[in-house]
């Protein structure tokens, strides 16, 4: 099954409102996916995430209604996947600060929501980041800090998944200049077998249903098996029926071997 | 004396660059040139009339089409080479002699320094968008600079007014020519520059909620800001159809080489470039039907039976157009990620593949299997060859629409026997 994306596009703004309650009341199967502050966290390829898990969710026939939220509007509590992605110092540290005042997302965390983050978006939900040689506050909602690190780290990404999380390898592409500190509470993502993550031994951080990496932009199109976790999570369907990944595999056999890496 | 030296010295590098099989020696020459003249670019701008073209997408064709029309007038000096930076540009005036009249198309972080510099009278502003280098945020910056850049000069500019923030960088300004050339690509500017409200579109799905799967919407929308009063403002020139309409009502139907609507409002804006130096439409119309290829880009190539047309793609506002320009026919899609290219594929899911559905797409390059997932996740069908010679034997006798983003454009131009 083909799913049909001007559907989901002329859908999309039924569910988009600028309170915390939906104009229209939709279906109790309809999953639903917040796409938070494009306005401040996007860079290259962020929406890449919320495309990705629609398809793979239109794939298994799991309705989808997705919502762009910017940073003047309230987040919605009720939504079942948040996404965050990259960004600047100077945005990343106001979007941390509308986040904390507005809560939202915090409040979606504490009944297990899932969240995935990525880059600068992975940093604010740490206890503390720098942006701008400042050190700022973030959300709390994993258990870590970030700082600077000596220099910029660019380029390909990889490393074997913590084996709780039952994933292949993850791939994907970094640009940052942050080093990120894990406390106990946090399990990391992936151990490093190429590029930098969190400090060049560990990559990404996982707590509970919230999870967020390094690997930046449309981290799931190299990792379709994470996006399955994730709609597995919010779903609570304990596993989703296979579906055809023959390019997703070529993608990541080319990508792991560019780095020296077989894909398994 | 110095100047005529060092204007000799740039010519002579940049044909023994050339001869030595380097490149086009045009940064060379000029380089070395403006070592033995700092001033040299102003001297050689002094005594003509000069009009300068910049933006993120379509200064090379619209400096092309713009130089044609100019041509009217008289022999016009232009960096036809996509040189765009001061360097280019000195060599570009020192190889054309004594003319009346230059064109130049300018990297949009120069703008200021190429006004100061050339004492130009014209800036056409075509648009803003990222680029593989430029983030977002950046481009923001890109029309502040423009904007103070702008500021306070004796000069007219000829401005985009579908752009939002081509429209903030103009818009203080007392000489404005706008002009509605369109914008395909929103994703730049949902926000307002000048005050970070939202901006809205009147075509934007849900009265002006962002699209989910990206790119944009009908190229001349109204736009406006909520939050200040930045908006659309009146063009003077307009598209409508296949025709341009002049600023007294005149109505000129534009039959150019160059393929799309993109193309057409390139000749808009060179054509109200031109009206600045007194050309009129009826006189510069059949100049820009002559141009029919711009630095290998939109030329016909004959291939065993197969007419190839290469567009190129440089980020994700240029793809948009590309899709516009493309005719309804097998198109072959190049993606690499070279050094030139950003070696980051991301910008691929910033870009809505699904005009092409309906078409028949293949897909090649470097980074063809990042394609791939970004073509299966988009609903648009495709079939991976290994290259040109395979997507021309894989496509029935007739048209193949190219489009690839830079050196997979350089390899297959190359492989075309570098048709310019
Ligand atoms: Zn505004």
């Amino acid at each position: 099954m083909s799913p049909d994306w001007t559907s989901l596009n002329r859908a999309t703004p039924d569910w988009t409102s600028l309170d915390r309650v939906p104009r229209r009341p939709s279906p109790d199967s309809a999953l639903r996916i917040a796409w938070v502050y494009p306005d401040l966290l996007s860079t290259y390829g962020d929406r890449g995430n919320l495309l990705v898990l629609a398809y793979r969710a239109a794939l298994r026939g799991l309705a989808v209604e997705a919502v762009e939220v910017r940073s003047d509007h309230a987040v919605p509590i009720d939504a079942d996947i948040y996404l965050l992605g990259g960004g600047e110092d100077g945005p990343q540290a106001l979007a941390a600060r509308r986040l904390a005042a507005d809560g939202g997302l915090a409040s979606a965390v504490n009944r297990g929501a899932t969240v995935f983050a990525v880059c600068a978006g992975y940093q604010l939900l740490g206890r503390s980041f720098f942006a701008k040689g400042q050190k700022c506050g973030g959300l709390g909602l994993l258990d870590l800090e970030s700082d600077r690190g000596p220099s910029r780290a660019v380029g390909e990404l990889a490393g074997e998944v913590h084996a709780a999380l039952g994933l292949p390898t993850l791939t994907g592409f970094e640009n940052h200049g942050g080093r990120t500190h894990l406390g106990p509470d946090v399990r990391p993502l992936a151990t490093v077998s190429a590029g930098v993550g969190n400090d060049g031994l560990c990559e990404g951080a996982w707590q509970g249903s919230v999870l967020g990496t390094y690997s930046h932009g449309p981290a799931l199109s190299r990792n379709p098996a994470l996006a399955d976790l994730l709609l597995c999570w919010a779903t609570g369907r304990p596993a989703l029926d296979p579906v055809d990944d023959t390019w997703p595999e070529q993608l990541r056999a080319e990508r792991l071997a560019a780095v020296h890496l077989a894909a398994h | 004396m110095r100047t005529t030296l060092a204007a000799a010295v740039t010519r002579g590098v940049a044909a023994l660059s050339r001869i030595a099989g380097r490149g086009d020696g045009s940064v060379i020459g000029g380089r070395v040139g403006m070592m033995i003249d700092p001033a040299l670019l102003t001297h050689l701008a002094g005594g003509r009339r000069m009009a300068l073209v910049s933006g993120t997408n379509g200064k090379t064709t619209t400096t092309r089409l713009t130089a044609a029309a100019l041509g009217v007038l008289g022999p016009v000096a232009t960096n036809s080479y996509g040189a765009n930076m001061p360097a280019g540009h000195t060599t570009a005036l020192a190889r054309a002699g004594d003319t009346p009249y230059g064109v130049l198309e300018v990297d949009e972080h120069y703008l200021g320094r190429v006004l100061d510099e050339t004492g130009a009278e014209v800036v056409a502003l075509l648009n803003l968008s990222r680029d593989q280098l430029d983030r977002a945020k950046e481009v923001a910056m890109m029309a502040q600079l423009w904007r103070d850049a702008l500021q306070g000069r004796a000069i007219t500019i000829v401005a985009n007014a579908d752009d939002p923030l081509v429209t903030f960088a103009a818009a203080g300004h007392p000489r404005v020519t706008w002009v509605g050339a369109g914008q395909r690509w929103y994703d730049d500017s949902w926000v307002c520059p000048e005050c970070g409200g939202a901006i809205k579109r009147a075509d934007a799905d849900g009265a002006g909620e962002p699209q989910i799967a990206g790119g944009g919407g009908a190229p001349d929308a109204d736009w406006r800001c909520t939050g200040c009063d930045l908006c659309r403002p009146s063009p003077q020139w307009t598209i409508t159809g296949d025709s341009v309409v002049d600023p007294t009502g005149g109505r000129h139907q534009v039959l150019l080489e160059l393929p799309g609507r993109v193309n057409r409002a390139n000749a808009a804006t060179a054509l109200a470039v031109a009206a600045h130096f007194g050309v009129s439409p009826a006189d510069a119309l059949p100049r820009l039907a002559e141009v029919a290829s711009v630095a290998g880009r939109y030329a016909r190539v004959q291939r065993d039976g197969r007419a190839v047309r290469l567009l190129l793609a440089k980020n994700p506002a240029g793809w948009l157009e590309a899709f516009d320009m493309a005719d309804d026919a097998p198109t072959l899609l190049a993606v690499n990620a070279r050094g030139p290219d950003g070696l980051d594929t991301s910008w691929l899911f910033d870009v809505d593949f699904s005009p092409l559905r309906g078409r028949r797409v293949l897909i090649t390059g470097d980074r063809a299997h990042d394609l791939a997932v970004r073509l299966s996740v988009n609903g648009v069908p495709f079939e991976h060859v290994p290259g040109l010679r395979a997507a021309v034997a894989t496509v029935p006798p007739g048209q193949l629409e190219i489009i690839a983003n830079y050196t997979a454009f350089q390899d297959i131009r190359t492989e075309l026997n570098r048709v310019t």
